[in-house]
């Protein structure tokens, strides 16, 4: 399976070119554009895992490792697209167009951190595994009927594979030809399970196969195959040809989440030793280098802006309204039951003190 | 000038059809889906005609996956359709339960009312059918404690049409269950017109004096001839109430009714442990304590799995345990 699926590869890990073809779309704008958001969320992950270790936010799940492919595959859907991320899709929803702002209060536990700014389609991260894969192919199968050219966009990891949902997902798609790209992000663990002991199967993309689901491997820290292939996956839906799968080859350097020690199951050299091989900015960078683009000035300008965008969206988190119970009550119906009104009620009396 | 108002005589199933030909004629985003729902108009023909009116886009026949049904349905509601997905029978939701409980239900407060979710789950359920293991499971109560969904359950042919329509009409995840047993033992009038009837009202399904018997789905008509037999050779009448819907229930009705009668029987098939009587008893404690003469008295059915059919007689409230509780609730 491994030759049927060999990994697609735009960019080596020299940084040369493997596919030329793409040369001419790889202007410097692109090229700034792709490390710009790179390095955006790579900052912006840095910057969680410290609030976290601060005790300023909860528990967090970083993805420092994993830029190019949720970065990569994210430029490739546009505004009226719908988004389907996993608590660990930061990075992907971002650039999508969700705010830091946002983003920080999901952190640290407030329901409005799950709402996408007014006109982006982005759910709110799914935390039951491989869950959403279905209200992707229902959101794209609703655009498909409603003769529209929108397309869902849906990230999973290796783990989720294993789940009923990724399988009824696919199938349904496959019978129901939904416009939605099925975007796995395979970083090797879930958890502390490592692959081999996942599947059976050698690759994630193979799995397509059985639903008639063209299916790709891509090198998953290779942003320009990423975004190349997840526009090629994207055009394909919009134009009425139904889903792909794309396993996306990559690796996460920290722990699963901040609250897990991620030395008791793996070695931990492999991560350094991939921050100076594989690493999706890195290799980017030295593409620049060997095109002699690279602008050293420009990066700290960019490195300037985006610690200045990400400590205003900081301040903004913390001068957000405090939380209040009425959302909980509020957003459980249209209209709250009576049930739901007494016990607001009495919650509210207790609290003020009023009750005999 | 009145109009008349034209009447057929239906079966509970059939009824059930025309509530979804009803909604499916008049909102273009109505969807029936569910496995065999299509050519095959459903198990119990409560689809039947509808593939054939509406065509495949709309009533669509989808892979045999529950989770998968629930799932996309999520994301359809979400897009702008009202689905109204068919559960082959309840017992089979189990697979689709994940969908339900974290999502389905927990959408609109997840996105603060950004996205919603306005579908129908219809599940065919309950025993007295003689139907295979796990086809007559009564798990209401898995469902009345999921919080953003209402359960409803019809016990008649009329209830069924109005019910079903409103359940549709709901802006949030109604699970609509329907009583096998129910589906054609009976017709009732049923006007041709569209109408609905509020979700969280009960109904008296006869006045009495002197004892409140609590009641729904298939144990309704039950109940009725277990309570007729009783009255026969007494001077003692019963208020029985059919909930219709157990999330929310009909506090209002339950405590008018028990302050005149201050004796409660329920009556459920669904086992006694942790069932909806625990919600109304609860509900009785809040809202009526102080009229009430008597412990009140529960007759369901039992802590096991409903048991296969040689013994599933056995397992439903009878006439005689029915009558026996209201004779406890009298003599305390
Ligand atoms: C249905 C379900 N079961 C278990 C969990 C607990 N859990 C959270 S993340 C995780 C591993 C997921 O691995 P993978 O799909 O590879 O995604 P990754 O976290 O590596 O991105 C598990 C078991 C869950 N969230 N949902």
């Amino acid at each position: 399976m491994l030759e049927k699926f060999p990994l697609t590869q735009y960019i080596s890990e020299d940084g040369e070119l493997v596919n030329p073809e793409v040369k001419e779309m790889l202007t410097l704008d692109v090229l700034k554009l792709f490390y710009e958001k790179m390095l955006r969320a790579r900052m912006m992950d840095k910057k969680c895992v410290n609030l976290q270790r601060q005790g300023r936010i909860g528990t967090y799940v970083p993805y420092e490792g994993q830029e190019a492919a949720q970065v990569g595959s994210a430029l490739a859907v546009e505004d009226g697209d719908w988004m389907f991320p996993t608590y660990r899709d930061h990075a992907a929803t971002m650039t999508f167009g969700h705010s830091l702002r946002n983003l920080l209060l999901y952190w640290v536990g407030r329901i409005e951190g799950g709402i996408p700014p007014e006109g982006k389609n982005i759910f709110p991260p799914a935390v039951p595994i491989a869950s959403q894969l279905l209200h992707a192919t229902g959101v794209a199968w609703a655009e498909k009927k409603k003769n529209t050219d929108r397309v869902s966009l849906v990230y999973f990891g290796d783990g989720a594979t294993s789940e009923g949902d990724f399988h009824e997902g696919l199938n349904f798609a496959s019978v129901f030809k939904t416009p939605v790209v099925f975007f796995n992000q395979n970083n090797g663990y879930a958890i502390s399970v490592p692959m081999e002991k996942q599947m059976n199967s050698k690759t994630i993309a193979q799995k397509g196969l059985a639903y008639e689901i063209p299916s790709i491997r891509i090198d998953g820290n290779d942003i320009v195959a990423v975004y190349m292939e997840t526009k090629m996956a994207v055009d394909r839906a919009r134009n009425g040809e139904g889903p792909t799968l794309i396993e996306a080859v990559t690796w996460r350097y920290g722990a699963h989440t901040t609250a897990d020690d991620p030395s008791k199951y793996r070695n931990q050299s492999e991560s350094d030793h991939r921050r100076s091989t594989t690493d999706p900015l890195l290799r980017l960078k030295k593409y620049m280098k060997n095109e002699e683009i690279w602008d050293e000035e420009w990066l700290m300008t960019t490195e300037k802006n985006i610690t200045n965008e990400i400590n205003t969206a900081l301040e903004e988190m913390k001068d957000y309204p405090e939380a209040n119970i009425d959302d909980v009550f509020d957003n459980v119906f249209e209209k709250p039951t009576w049930t739901l009104e007494e016990q607001r009620e009495q919650h509210r009396l207790i609290k003020r003190g009023q009750m005999s | 000038m009145t109009t008349a108002v034209q009447v057929k005589k239906l079966t509970m199933v059939q009824a059930v059809t025309d509530a979804m030909r009803t909604m499916l004629e008049e909102d273009e985003s109505v969807l029936v889906l569910g496995e065999d729902v299509g050519k095959n108009g459903g198990v119990f023909r409560a689809t039947e005609g509808l593939f054939e009116q509406f065509g495949e886009e709309r009533v669509i026949d989808t892979p045999l996956a529950e989770s998968g049904i629930i799932g996309t349905s999520i994301g359809l509601a979400v897009n702008g359709f009202r689905p109204i997905t068919e559960m082959q029978f309840l017992g089979f939701i189990y697979p689709a339960f994940n969908q339900l409980m974290t999502h389905a239900t927990r959408m609109r407060q997840r996105s603060m009312g950004r996205y919603t979710v306005p579908m129908v789950i219809r599940a065919p359920y309950g025993a007295g059918v003689k139907a295979p293991e796990i086809h007559s499971d009564s798990v209401e109560a898995l469902f009345t404690q999921i919080p953003g969904l209402k359960v409803v359950i019809p016990s008649n042919a009329y209830d069924a049409k109005g019910l079903l329509i409103a359940s549709i009409e709901d802006p949030d995840p109604v699970l609509f269950l329907e009583p096998m047993r129910s589906y054609r033992s009976s017709r009732t009038e049923v006007p041709e017109e569209r109408y609905s009837i509020e979700l969280g009202k009960a109904s008296y399904v006869k006045k009495g004096n002197d004892v409140t018997v609590l009641t729904w789905g298939a144990m309704v008509p039950d109940t009725v001839k277990a309570v007729e037999q009783f009255e026969k050779n007494q001077k003692t009448t019963c208020d029985v109430i059919d909930l219709r819907t157990l999330y929310p229930l009909d506090k209002e009705t339950i405590q008018e009714s028990v302050e005149k009668t201050g004796r409660v029987v329920i009556v459920h098939e669904a086992p006694a442990t942790g069932g909806v009587n625990a919600e109304i008893i609860s509900v009785i404690n809040d809202t009526a304590f102080f009229f009430l003469k008597a412990p009140i008295q529960k007759v369901t059915g039992f802590d096991t799995p409903v048991p296969v059919y040689s013994l599933e007689k056995e397992y439903l409230p009878s006439s005689e345990k029915i009558i026996h509780a209201i004779n406890t609730a009298l003599s305390y």
